[in-house]
């Protein structure tokens, strides 16, 4: 393939897309507030979407196995709970229920599998269970983020960012561990082919188990930086997350099935929800339109990815 | 100009050693004031953010301050109004007005905006971060003086029907401890039955229908606002004689409670917060821009409407309104001294 074909080829514009979308808000809000083009302006914007990020790798995992994790939001709501309460006062009982978490999420993976149950109602079911702990835990709004934490999102790298640092180092080690890794092969082929994994001697039941403990991870490092860009939690703070790290994947140009996903993209997708949003408010578009505008964004994104598509059927 | 000038100077001068009022230590009419709002999706939010509106534009006009911008969240979540926040400090307002989506969940961007030289006063759902004003209602005594009410009425005491607001939400919980704090102080009422109305009429007269049958007779209902007409509907529907409703200021209910008052001299009372506190929010905020020494955490007074006043608290309520006081900066002013 030479450098022109590649640059026409749709593999090349399924990669590029999430970068091109993302360029081109981050130059709309440039164009709209140019203080925002500083170390402090790209910090505000992009602190917050670095708990977006993290919990859309955790959604990727699941969706890089065919399922869908409808209850992520109210996880990384439980997780900051903890970590103000618990993870704060008591970092021994903290980390044992942050561990339990890690052992039920694969749990649940298992029971998924062995039961054949739709993923969409399991982990609907467990959003609720999640709320009522983060609700048993955390009855009023308080608590507070344990030092070491605040110290580390708080902490300030000298010329880049540490948000955009942050996200580099993110989207790189999800990369490298899932494209460049035989481990990462054989998870992404229980999203692609069950069956052929099956067949070659491996067993899908553990291979689920691990995605599941793996999103119940990033779902806790998501919850921990929230807690720590918050300083204190609320039993409700996360719950926009679970349909934003869908969407992340998606518009970072992952497929709901096949374990087609990209890390890399998936990061860029976090980045681009939170920043479409900023661009909006920067825009003074009225609050009522807000959303709309948001979804026309998306839309307008994935028709784009259709587009693209067409071109890999026409090849 | 310079002419002008001066003579503006000794205006100043001749206002401040006459009059012996307050001196503006710092001009506020380059400065910017942004509002941070979490929700728009009742009638107390609207009425709350047509005051600022309408204030705001007012004081841009006359050159108080260079803008007094609203932007609301457009879903009620705190991760989006801290995004909100952050926002506002790239845009570089000099001040930011939050009612607040949590108490402590936007606590990290309100750091910020302070560590960035913003002066930020949160009201109505304030903000636990210390370096905030903090501009509160006393929930609690709102459900107690409801109690206080009824037990001036009812010597005898009896049994109360409660609505609550919405499930675990800090003023649900505050004004349902307040009504409990009412009752252990008057141990002649017990609550018989407690039902969630979430602040909407249709959502209470469903609930109090529900519980209705099981109930035995009920003296009075103790209500958080935006449920007593529901209520009403709910009692006149099971045929029940009408008990004493606390109504909650809405528009709807004070039209009720007029209504029976003409026709069979029904008694009771009512009370809120006036949604024009984001208006006293905003002069606050203007007075610390413009120098003056504010303590971090004030109280504002809630808005009562007695027997005697109906007739007027009603006819200052707008239609599916509710009922309103603004403040203006005078009004603010005074409030400031008085709290000193």
């Amino acid at each position: 393939m030479n450098g022109l074909q590649f640059f026409t080829s749709a593999r090349f514009w399924r990669g590029a897309l999430p970068a091109l979308s993302l360029t081109f808000v981050l130059l709309g809000v440039f164009w709209l507030q140019p203080r925002a083009m500083s170390y402090f302006g790209l910090n505000l914007l992009f602190n917050l979407a670095v708990p977006i990020a993290l919990a859309t790798i955790a959604q990727m995992f699941v969706i890089a196995v065919n399922d869908l994790d409808l209850s992520i939001g109210s996880f990384v709501s439980l997780v900051a709970c903890i970590g103000a309460t618990w993870l704060h006062d008591t970092p021994l009982l903290g980390i044992a229920a942050l561990l339990g978490c890690v052992a039920a999420y694969a749990a649940m993976g298992a029971l998924i599998y062995i039961r054949q149950l739709p993923s969409i109602v399991v982990t609907l079911g467990m959003s609720f269970v999640w709320s009522g702990c983060a609700v048993l835990l955390l009855p009023t709004p308080g608590g507070s983020a344990p030092d070491w934490i605040r110290a580390l999102v708080t902490f300030k790298p000298p010329y880049i960012p540490m948000p955009i640092l942050a996200a580099v180092v993110l989207a790189l080690v999800v990369h490298f561990a899932l494209m460049r890794t035989s481990w990462g092969v054989l998870m992404r082929g229980v999203g692609g082919n069950e069956r052929a994994i099956t067949r070659a001697g491996w067993s899908v039941l553990k291979l689920k188990m691990t995605m599941y403990a793996m999103t119940a991870v990033f779902g806790i490092l998501a919850g921990l930086t929230l807690v720590g860009l918050a300083t204190s939690a609320d039993a409700n703070i996360a719950l926009r997350y679970t349909l934003l790290s869908i969407a992340g994947v998606i518009l970072g140009g992952g497929e709901f099935v096949g374990g087609r996903i990209s890390p890399v993209g998936a990061v860029l997708g976090a980045m681009t929800l939170t920043l479409t949003a900023s661009f909006l408010s920067f825009l003074r578009i009225s609050p009522d339109w807000q959303i709309g505008a948001q979804g026309a964004v998306l839309i307008i994104v994935l028709a784009l990815r259709a587009i693209v598509n067409r071109m890999e059927a026409r090849r | 100009m310079r002419i002008r000038q001066s003579l503006l100077f000794a205006t100043t001068a001749l206002a401040m050693t006459v009059a012996a009022v307050q001196p503006s230590v710092a001009d506020t009419s380059d400065k910017r004031i942004a509002l941070s709002n979490n929700y728009a999706g009742n009638s107390w939010r609207q009425a709350m953010l047509k005051s600022w509106g309408k204030n705001a534009d007012q004081a841009v006009s006359t050159g108080v301050v260079a803008a007094g911008d609203a932007f609301t969240t457009a879903e009620n979540q705190a991760t989006e109004q801290a995004a909100q926040i952050q926002n506002l400090i790239l845009q570089g307002y000099d001040a930011i007005v939050v009612n607040a989506a949590s108490p402590t969940a936007l606590n990290g961007a309100v750091k910020e905006a302070c560590d960035a030289g913003i002066v930020v006063v949160s009201f109505d759902g304030v903000v636990t971060e210390p370096c905030a004003w903090r501009i509160a209602v006393d929930f609690k005594k709102m459900g107690e003086i409801q109690v206080d009410y009824l037990s001036g009425r009812l010597a005898d005491g009896g049994e109360l029907l409660e609505i609550r607001g919405l499930a675990g939400v800090f003023v649900d919980d505050e004004i349902h401890s307040g009504i409990e704090a009412g009752v252990a102080n008057h141990d002649k009422f017990n609550i018989a039955g407690s039902v969630h109305g979430e602040w909407t009429q249709t959502v209470a007269q469903k609930a109090v229908a529900g519980i209705l049958p099981s109930m035995p007779e009920i003296v009075a209902v103790v209500t958080q606002g935006g449920d007593g007409y529901g209520a009403a509907q709910a009692f006149a529907a099971a045929g029940r004689p009408t008990p004493i409703i606390i109504m909650g200021n809405r528009h709807d209910e004070l039209t009720w409670w007029q209504e029976q008052k003409d026709a069979n001299g029904y008694e009771t009372m009512s009370v809120s917060i006036a949604p024009g506190v984001s208006t006293l929010a905003f002069w606050v905020a203007q007075q610390i821009l413009d120098g003056q020494d504010v303590p971090k955490e004030l109280i504002v007074p809630f808005l009562q409407i007695d027997q005697a006043d109906l007739e007027e608290g009603l006819a200052n309520t707008e239609p599916g309104g509710v009922s309103n006081v603004e403040y203006s900066q005078d009004d603010a002013k005074a409030y400031l001294e008085s709290v000193k």
